[in-house]
């Protein structure tokens, strides 16, 4: 099939429609806002999707054609990534005679503002929460806004606003209820088949429509940085300011974004989101629900994707611990060939993936946990939220007549790659699922791991806590409190 | 509304928005459109040009070479500066010691000092020109760490003692005695508005520059010299700030600096807003300590003499080093009498970044110190720490005096923790605690009731002082500016409450406009907790003056007593004939009178011998106390805060809900440098932790999750201070101090509570899995 190529960007800006004919392939939408639209109550707080003052919202037709609005960081995200959505800004949610919505009335009666620096992303953050829940727990609060600080309030009347949220009143002015199905009907007549290829060298960029299309794109320019969620890619431009064009983004890709369930397992499109996929996963195996709730914000996750997180190849690596644990497969495409091999294999050393020019990660298989599996998966980190980890690992152990007969367990930032603890596993398989048994595996994790210092944690204090992980899995499974429960307290 | 003369006057009894009743921030309902105006947010001139600084990368080392030919032909760069192009003093060390260049000319002694800027048509192109300069260096090996510095130990500035009573004597007779170390790690303002500055030059060479600074004389001062013109041809104004917690007290020198030059050179506006990387990298940030402490003290936990080195890493230049380091000593005694003591600063010169103001200004780490003492002697002797505390509060009849000999004449310290230790009910939730410890084998649980004195000034003492200026319009609308500036805090709020309240009209009527030096000169920053207290009193001298004049001219015209004259709730009742106040003011206008006044305030009765070390430093204290409790997992040494009970003195608060946000605010500001906002430098002396993906602030989830809050109702000032309310900004954030004890507590329950275990802060995870690990290491032993 022959696909139709477009050659200019097209997309909702709150009640506008913007079409850019010419567009620099890295131009992020914080600065299309504040300098080309002069649309300045979005802030820039920090250029690298952290503090979350950027925060806007963005409605897209999901895969069932269901029109969702998302937060996302304005400023590592690229205006070329929009095509087809809508960009809310602080801007639009007062109403036209002034009247202001619920949330921000909310955060003015409960004094959620003081230097008012974050408030406009935070009021954005909210906003895309009250339009899920407008009657939020506070563990749900604390979720929403775990992409977003603040440093004067100590967030304490913020949470009260966002209490206080649906009492305020309906929104009857609330814009994003009032524009649904115009906006829906816009966002659908763009939904085309076209390719979008814009400009020349390296400010070129491609906006495959499907698989094939990206699959050819990619073998044709393999030079080329593939975009997804640019929640890393866009710390090259902000930060690094490293020339990157031309740039194949994959995040409008049909079909490339796929969550199914397949026979024996969960199949994942490598631009699922994290939002997307923990949804599932969760439900697949509930100890990532957790896990994945400390990966970035909502921001983060809902911009970030599977298939980038594991294609980056970095060493600490959010997703590849739990999933080379759980013993999932990578499926890689180039110009439509595929192959496929043990997540872990695709990892071969610091920086170097096994990948080759014009390649991409295309999805990742999970199987699902048998009976006799039990599953768990911890992060250490500074900061419980939002935060980096220092060191992650993820357990499966096979338990026949309580004895381990297998063990897949695998950690992040202790090595130049995510890695197995094949030394430990061995040391485990075979013997009595018991405390003994734990103690007299843990040496092994010396033999697995040789971990650095630096400013996340020290090498002494990584070795120690992966051992420690081992023996909370242990324990919990045995249903000793080993770990600790922000809400299990108040909420229980 | 606008009551007609002898009509409707009783519907309003009192005014909208008057002093001591809660009341929303004034941009409250900007911030949450997005429409206040922060700098970056600010139309710019055609034509404005932006500035990057080009930063070193070395620590220590001579500049060996500067190629900045492909910086130039760079494309969009319209020019560079480096020393040379400076027209008056290449100097903005704040105290004058000239230790501080704008740009580095022979030398660099930092990892990240200034050395050049690209001036460039678009902030992009600046950024991208600066990475095109080649710099040689000749490395030397850098001074990073205070522990670096034991061979040469360089001072910024001259060291502190206070010395009271002969604490060697003292020690040596002490029935117990005991001594250790606490490393007390800096932080990061993160402001979440970066620093800025926009210059616009202006006709006979003047200049008229947005700072976001909290010291706006200062940059005029700064600026002026920096461009070799008296301090009347440039002029300095900031509306708000997004944060500055101290971060723009002296730091927002540079930007403003090398605008304003850029500005002159070029032509054209210039604005220079860093990168959060350079911002962090580049700017100062609270001081970090290692502190020494030699206690001597009785079966009951009171402290018979104690001797204290402060230790503190200052970087390359003094700044505020000097003020910083003497008021942690000034708070070492937080809220205990000493009968002997001696405290030394050592304000140390090391290769990093210049260290500067940061709410608390070197108090919050004279407090820990102090409390690890306490918490050393109640170890010691199987104590509650509590009531090792309460042995040593100071007293209000004897046992009052200072270190540095000012009497306590206000302590509460007593009713505070008193009613905090009922409200939070520390003696039971500690048994439970306690009994909860015995039970469970992976998490550990920690209590503490951490008191807060903290005194109330600047101390240099010719700081406090203040300027306002109050224009009243012929419509009775209120035009008020004076010289404190806005970051958040709500100064303008309160300072506008309190003009509301003199003239007795609602708080709509009063207009808040944007500091400048144009209106109000020589103006201190807006720092040490004194915001309120300065401007609040001068903006109500001038809003007197005024009233003064309009009841002068009343009791005149009308031929009525002065004292006849009534200003309540939008009217003004001149014996016995009520008018609204804009009636009174127009009438006074005809009559040609000045409706138009400027207020200053000194602070009254403090006085300081920095080289006797005696005085009355501070007009009064404030108070305070938290009672924390925390979670530990000591497989991981991971941890939450369970609950924190606070009850916090701000006099007769002038707006409460505001009053409360500092509070809770500070607190958990406080808990971040405490627990997991971690400053780590490399070898080569390059900052690691420069951006929020490395650099941990409290996120909402980190909140205490049951968090109480209280001011104390019951409190007055007992000194004439504006309308008898209490400074606010700094006190809580020592009530963090409550987190780390208990976090203490809840890692020496590991070993029985037999040892008090070593804690540094910031009391991240490791430091409290590896402060577990050597109490199991101690046990073995």
């Amino acid at each position: 099939m022959t696909l139709s190529t477009r050659t200019h960007i097209r997309f909702r800006l709150n009640d506008r429609t913007v079409t850019l004919n010419t567009l620099r392939p890295t131009e992020t939408l914080l600065d299309f806002l504040r300098l080309e639209r002069r649309l300045t109550g979005t802030k820039e707080g920090c250029a690298e999707g952290d503090c979350g003052a950027c925060t806007v919202l963005v409605g897209r037709l999901n895969r069932d054609g269901v029109l969702v609005y998302e937060t996302v960081t304005s400023c590592i995200r690229f205006v070329a990534s929009l095509d087809g959505c809508h960009v809310v800004t602080i801007e639009h949610l007062k109403g036209k005679d002034g009247t202001l919505h619920p949330v921000q009335q909310a955060m003015v009666d409960h004094h959620g503002s003081q230097c008012g620096f974050c408030t406009p992303g935070i009021v954005m953050a909210l906003y895309a929460l009250w339009m899920r829940d407008a009657q939020p727990s506070r563990s749900t609060i604390e979720k929403a806004l775990q992409g977003n600080l603040c440093r004067c309030t100590g967030y304490e009347p913020i949470v009260r606003a966002a209490e206080a949220m649906a009492e305020i009143s309906q929104a009857t002015s609330d814009p994003l209820q009032a524009e649904r199905d115009d906006v829906r009907c816009q966002l659908a007549e763009w939904q085309t088949a076209e390719t979008v290829d814009m400009g020349e060298g390296a400010d070129r960029l491609i906006l495959p429509a499907n698989i094939d299309d990206l699959a050819q794109s990619f073998a044709a320019n393999p030079k080329a940085t593939i975009v997804a969620g640019s929640t890393d890619v866009g710390l090259w431009v902000t930060k690094q300011m490293r020339p990157i064009g031309p740039l194949i983004f994959v995040k409008q890709v049909e079909g490339l974004d796929a969550i199914e369930e397949t026979v024996d397992g969960i199949r994942i499109g490598t631009t699922a989101s994290y939002t997307d996929a923990s949804a599932i996963l969760s439900e697949t195996y509930p100890a990532m629900r957790a896990y994945f709730d400390r990966i970035g914000g909502d921001q983060v996750r809902n911009m970030g994707t599977i298939g980038g997180n594991v294609a980056n190849g970095s060493p600490i690596g959010d997703t590849p611990p739990p999933l080379i644990a759980l013993g999932a497969t990578v499926t890689l495409n180039q110009a439509g060939t595929r192959r496929t091999m043990p997540l872990e294999a695709f990892f071969i050393d610091y920086g170097k993936q096994d990948r080759q020019p014009g390649e991409f990660v295309e999805r990742i298989d999970v199987p699902k946990l048998r009976n006799n599996e039990i599953f768990a998966v911890y992060k250490i980190s500074k900061r419980r939220d939002e935060d980096i980890s220092a060191l992650a690992g993820a357990f499966k152990l096979t338990i026949e007549a309580d004895r381990i007969t297998d063990a897949r367990i695998a950690f992040g930032g202790i090595a130049a790659t995510p890695k197995r603890a094949r030394h430990v596993e061995a040391a485990l398989i075979g013997r009595d699922w018991s405390i003994e048994t734990i103690d007299a595996a843990l040496p092994a994790f010396e033999s697995d791991y040789q971990p650095l210092s630096d400013w996340r944690a020290s090498s002494d204090y990584r070795m120690l806590t992966a051992k420690n992980l081992l023996r909370r899995f242990f324990l919990e499974q045995q249903g000793e409190t080993a770990s600790l429960k922000r809400f299990a307290a108040v909420e229980a | 509304m606008k009551p007609i003369r002898g009509e409707a006057f009783e519907a309003d009894a009192t005014i909208r928005g008057g002093a001591h009743v809660s009341q929303r921030h004034d941009s409250a309902h900007k911030h949450v459109t997005g429409e206040a105006v922060y700098i970056d947010d600010m139309v710019e001139p055609i034509g404005t040009l932006h500035g990057c600084l080009g930063l070193s990368t070395v620590a220590n080392g001579a500049i060996l070479s500067v190629d900045l030919d492909a910086v130039r032909a760079a494309p969009g760069v319209v020019g560079v500066l480096t020393a040379v192009d400076i027209p008056g003093e290449n100097d903005i060390s704040p105290t004058g010691r000239h230790d501080e260049p704008v740009f580095a000319e022979t030398e660099v002694l930092f990892h990240g000092q200034p050395i050049f800027a690209v001036i460039a048509e678009t902030r992009d192109a600046a950024r991208r020109a600066c990475l095109k300069a080649a710099i040689t260096y000749e490395e030397r090996p850098p001074v990073i760490d205070i522990l670096d510095t034991a061979d040469d130990p360089r001072l910024v500035t001259p060291p502190l003692t206070l010395a009271r009573g002969d604490a060697a004597a003292a020690l040596e007779n002490a029935p117990h005695r005991l001594d250790g170390t606490m490393r007390i790690g800096g932080q990061d303002h993160f402001y979440l508005e970066g620093q800025i500055a926009m210059a616009i030059p202006g006709e006979d060479g003047d200049v008229q520059v947005f700072s976001s600074t909290q010291h706006p004389s200062e940059v005029q001062h700064m600026v002026a010299h920096v461009l070799g013109v008296p301090s009347n041809a440039v002029t300095v104004e900031v509306r708000r700030m997004g944060g500055g917690f101290g971060g723009k007290e002296t730091q927002g020198n540079i930007f403003a600096a090398v605008a304003a030059v850029a500005a002159k050179r070029f032509g054209r506006a210039v604005k220079v807003r860093p990168d959060r990387d350079d911002d962090m990298v580049a700017t100062g940030k609270r001081h970090d300590f290692l502190v020494d402490y030699d206690v001597g003290f009785d079966a009951d936990g009171r402290i018979q003499g104690v001797d204290y080195t402060y230790a503190a890493r200052c970087g390359y230049s003094s700044d505020l080093s000097g003020p910083v380091t003497d008021r942690a000593l000034f708070h070492c005694d937080n809220a205990y009498y000493y009968p002997a003591v001696k405290a030394v600063s050592a304000p140390l010169f090391t290769n990093t970044v210049s260290n500067t103001a940061f709410r608390g200004f070197g108090g919050p780490q004279g407090v820990v110190a102090c409390e690890r003492v306490i918490e050393e002697i109640a170890y010691a002797l199987g104590k509650d720490p509590l009531e090792v505390r309460r042995a040593n509060f100071y007293g209000t009849d004897d046992r009052n005096v200072t270190p540095y000999y000012q009497t306590v004449e206000d302590n509460v310290i007593h009713r505070v923790v008193d009613e905090l230790e009922a409200s939070s009910d520390y003696q039971a939730r500690r048994a439970e605690i306690l009994a909860f410890n015995r039970e469970s084998r992976i998490i550990k649980r920690g209590i503490a009731l951490t008191p807060v004195k903290f005194g109330i000034s600047f101390t240099a003492t010719h700081f406090n002082q203040a300027g306002a200026l109050v224009h009243v319009y012929t419509d009775g609308s209120v035009h008020l500016n004076h010289g404190g500036t806005e970051m958040g805090q709500g100064l303008f709020t309160k300072v506008a409450q309190i003009v509301a309240e003199e003239f007795q009209i609602d708080l709509d009527r009063v207009k808040i406009t944007a500091t400048t030096t144009g209106k109000v000169p020589n103006t201190s920053a807006t720092a040490a907790s004194s915001g309120t207290d300065l401007n609040g009193m001068a903006a109500q001298v001038a809003a007197r003056t005024i009233k003064d004049r309009l009841i002068a001219f009343a009791a005149d015209f009308y031929d009525v007593p002065a004292a006849s004259i009534v200003f309540s709730a939008n009217r003004v009742d001149v014996g016995g004939h009520p008018m609204t106040f804009a009636e009174l003011v127009k009438e006074a206008y005809v009559a040609r009178v000045q409706l138009s006044a400027a207020g200053f305030y000194k602070t009254p009765k403090i006085h300081w011998d920095r080289d006797k070390g005696t005085g009355r430093p501070f007009y009064y204290y404030a108070y305070g106390a938290a009672c924390s409790e925390v979670s530990i997992d000591t497989l991981t040494g991971e941890y939450q805060v369970e609950r924190t009970d606070i009850l916090h003195d701000v006099g007769k608060s002038l707006n409460p809900a505001l009053d409360l946000g500092q509070v809770e605010g500070g607190f958990i500001q406080g808990m971040g440098w405490l627990t997991t906002e971690e400053l780590w430098w490399d070898g080569k002396g390059r900052l690691r932790t420069h951006a929020p993906s490395t650099y941990k602030i409290p996120l909402a989830s980190d909140r205490p999750l049951i968090f109480n809050t209280r001011l104390a109702e019951w409190s007055e000032n007992a000194e004439r201070a504006v309308r008898r309310s209490k400074a606010v900004g700094e006190p809580p954030f020592m009530l963090a101090v409550s987190v780390l004890e208990a976090l203490s507590m809840a890692v020496a329950s590991t070993a029985d509570y037999r040892i008090c275990p070593r804690l540094d802060a910031p009391a991240t995870p490791e430091r409290v899995l590896m402060a577990i690990e050597r109490l199991k290491a101690a046990g073995a032993a």
